[in-house]
């Protein structure tokens, strides 16, 4: 748990995001399958969220956690990716991704260490965040609640339901993340059903409303750091779907798109020229 | 013999144990009064959730307190948690191993006049397919006071389905029930019957007819659809030779579908389901509408002695 974010930090943070994006492109290659599109917009937010949250391989079973909820449950390679980059489990086990009887399947289960829900139907996270934060709040816990959603998802009118519980309950200890990247499987969002103006409607809903880069670490820290009494929070992350490979790169049809050699080749020099970058700085 | 409301006897005694346990919770969506859960709301706040028009949340909701180790009770119409909430069952209960109780009220087709879109009668068929969730069904208040017990002593994932107006005691306060179990109220070798919620009763008084025919039928209470006593109605089978299946349910995939499957895999016998014919019912109350649609005395008997005849 680290909640304020320094230099060293940031510069810590893009290079294990360059690492993490990388490694999970490469298995997703591997495997033949994956979300590769949703999984590297959503890498920034999972990293910053894994560091920030009051939650690691020691505490898993703690009352005072902190709790996460991956509402986009199909983002799962990069999940996976990063919850073994921060020790939930060792990385080897997700060599049997993508075969037979493997616990890690293409949509995370609470057998695996540090999920806390079984999710890939969408729309269905964040009220199961508010069913925490309410029982939290009950208990007269601490604890924080994340969730992150897709922003095709929010086409499901369970969010719609679950947003107006947030406020009816005053959940100031739940944090909803948008991962806004405007693409969904068919393509732009605003074609496929537009939810602008999203954040005049997470508004009216009764949430505190912050729209940050969701590639930019002192952005999401700052997002995640500030608090608002008596009011569930809403961070709109702008992201890039496919970010960091150069063909899928904000391409709709990347959502689940597997990349070929000569891409996981070009994605390996790109993320090696930002690593060396930071280290230059 | 007395009559209660199941759905008041839930209220009660969730009310007494969860005064004592303040774990247990109970989430309702705009349903307090049919549910007749307004003492509990009163009386336990903390420990109550109002969710508003608005089943499917309440069922994912529910699932997020149950994560934390509450022990939630979601009571509402069978109706709209059976068929628009399906989904939040099967995934955030059922599924995602939370110990979430559904308590679907006033189930069947309780709400009369009101209409399909108040009746479920479909709601058996679906949660008995749904892997890792208990499917209960009373047929008497002292029987849903039982269940209370049972369902606050297992973990397990359950859909409840309860009816709406007041129904005879078949049982004792003091009877002794199991998940899994069943009760065989009458032992006789002509015939069995099976089954469950309300029509218990119309289906004693079927052996009764029967008695006076000089036919001795079983009577097999099936409170547990899902797990099945199958032991107990393979045994029963063997020594009737014909089954008759009397439930409050499509004729499709309830209690009649269970007993099918086992049977017709285990020990194929002569069989009538009699239930919710698969066509628009009238309108009129529960008690009008069976008397109707087929599960009338008459029409039961005929049934019975057809199978009598055909029984091996
Ligand atoms: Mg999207």
């Amino acid at each position: 748990m680290i909640r304020k974010l320094d230099h060293e930090l940031e510069k810590s943070l893009i290079i294990k995001s360059a690492n993490v994006r990388l490694e999970t492109v490469k298995r997703i290659h591997k495997v033949g399958a994956g979300h590769t599109g949703g999984d590297m917009s959503a890498a920034d937010i999972l990293i910053a969220l894994y560091t920030y949250m009051n939650v690691n391989p020691e505490n898993i079973n703690s009352k005072t956690r902190d709790y996460f909820i991956l509402s986009k449950g199909h983002s799962a390679e990069i999940y996976y990716e990063v919850l073994a980059e921060f020790g939930f489990f060792e990385k080897k086990r997700l060599d049997s991704l993508g075969k037979l009887g493997s616990e890690f399947g293409g949509h995370p289960t609470k057998n695996i260490p540090g999920v806390e829900a079984n999710t890939g139907s969408l729309g269905h996270g964040l009220g199961i965040g508010v069913g925490i934060a309410l029982g939290l709040k009950r208990d007269k816990m601490k604890n924080q609640v994340f969730v992150l959603t897709g922003d095709g998802e929010l086409a499901e009118g369970s969010n719609w339901e679950a947003a107006m519980a947030a406020n009816k309950f005053e959940l100031d200890n739940l944090t909803l993340i948008i991962d806004r990247n405007y693409l969904q499987i068919s393509g732009k969002s605003e074609n496929v059903m537009p939810l602008e103006p999203l954040d005049k409607k997470m508004e009216s809903f009764g949430f505190k409303v912050l729209k940050i880069n969701g590639h930019d670490y002192r952005e999401i820290f700052e997002a995640l750091n500030s608090s608002f009494d008596g009011k569930p929070k809403a961070i709109i992350a702008e992201t890039i779907k496919g970010y960091g490979i150069r063909d899928g790169e904000g391409i709709a049809s990347w959502h689940h798109m597997v990349p070929n050699k000569e891409q996981v080749i070009q994605m390996e020099i790109d993320m090696k020229r930002i690593v060396e970058e930071i280290n230059n700085v | 013999m007395s009559k209660q409301k199941a759905r008041e006897v839930f209220s009660k005694k969730i009310l007494e144990r969860a005064k004592k346990d303040s774990s247990i919770f109970v989430v309702c969506s705009d349903s307090m009064g049919s549910a007749m859960i307004e003492d509990f709301a009163k009386e336990l706040p903390e420990q109550f959730v109002e969710m508003g028009i608005a089943e499917q949340n309440a069922v994912t909701v529910a699932s997020g307190l149950a994560s934390l180790g509450k022990k939630v009770f979601v009571i509402g119409p069978a109706s709209f948690y059976s068929t628009r909430a399906a989904e939040q069952i099967k995934v955030d209960v059922a599924y995602s191993n939370n110990n979430v109780k559904i308590m679907g009220i006033s189930g069947g087709i309780s709400y009369g006049n009101l209409g399909a879109t108040h009746h479920s009668v479909q709601d058996i068929a679906f949660m008995r397919a749904v892997t890792n969730l208990d499917v209960l069904i009373p047929a008497d208040g002292n029987q849903m006071g039982a269940l209370v017990d049972l369902l606050l002593e297992n973990e397990n994932p359950t859909y409840v389905r309860i009816g709406r107006g007041e129904v005879d005691d078949i049982y004792d306060k003091s009877e002794v029930f199991k998940i899994g179990g069943s009760k065989v109220l009458r032992k006789g070798n002509d015939i069995a019957i099976f089954t469950c919620g309300q029509l218990v009763s119309r289906a004693l008084a079927l052996s009764d007819l029967l008695e006076v025919r000089g036919y001795s039928a079983s009577v097999v209470d099936i409170y547990s659809v899902k797990p099945i006593d199958q032991g107990t109605i393979i045994d029963i089978a063997k020594k009737c030779g014909a089954a008759l299946t009397i439930e409050e349910h499509s004729v499709f995939g309830g209690l009649g579908g269970a007993i099918a499957e086992i049977l017709v895999q285990e020990y194929p016998i002569p069989m009538y389901i009699a239930g919710i014919p698969d066509e628009e019912i009238p309108n009129g109350t529960d008690l009008e509408v069976f008397d109707v649609i087929g599960l009338n005395q008459n029409e039961l008997l005929e049934k019975a002695l057809i199978l009598i005849e055909k029984r091996l």
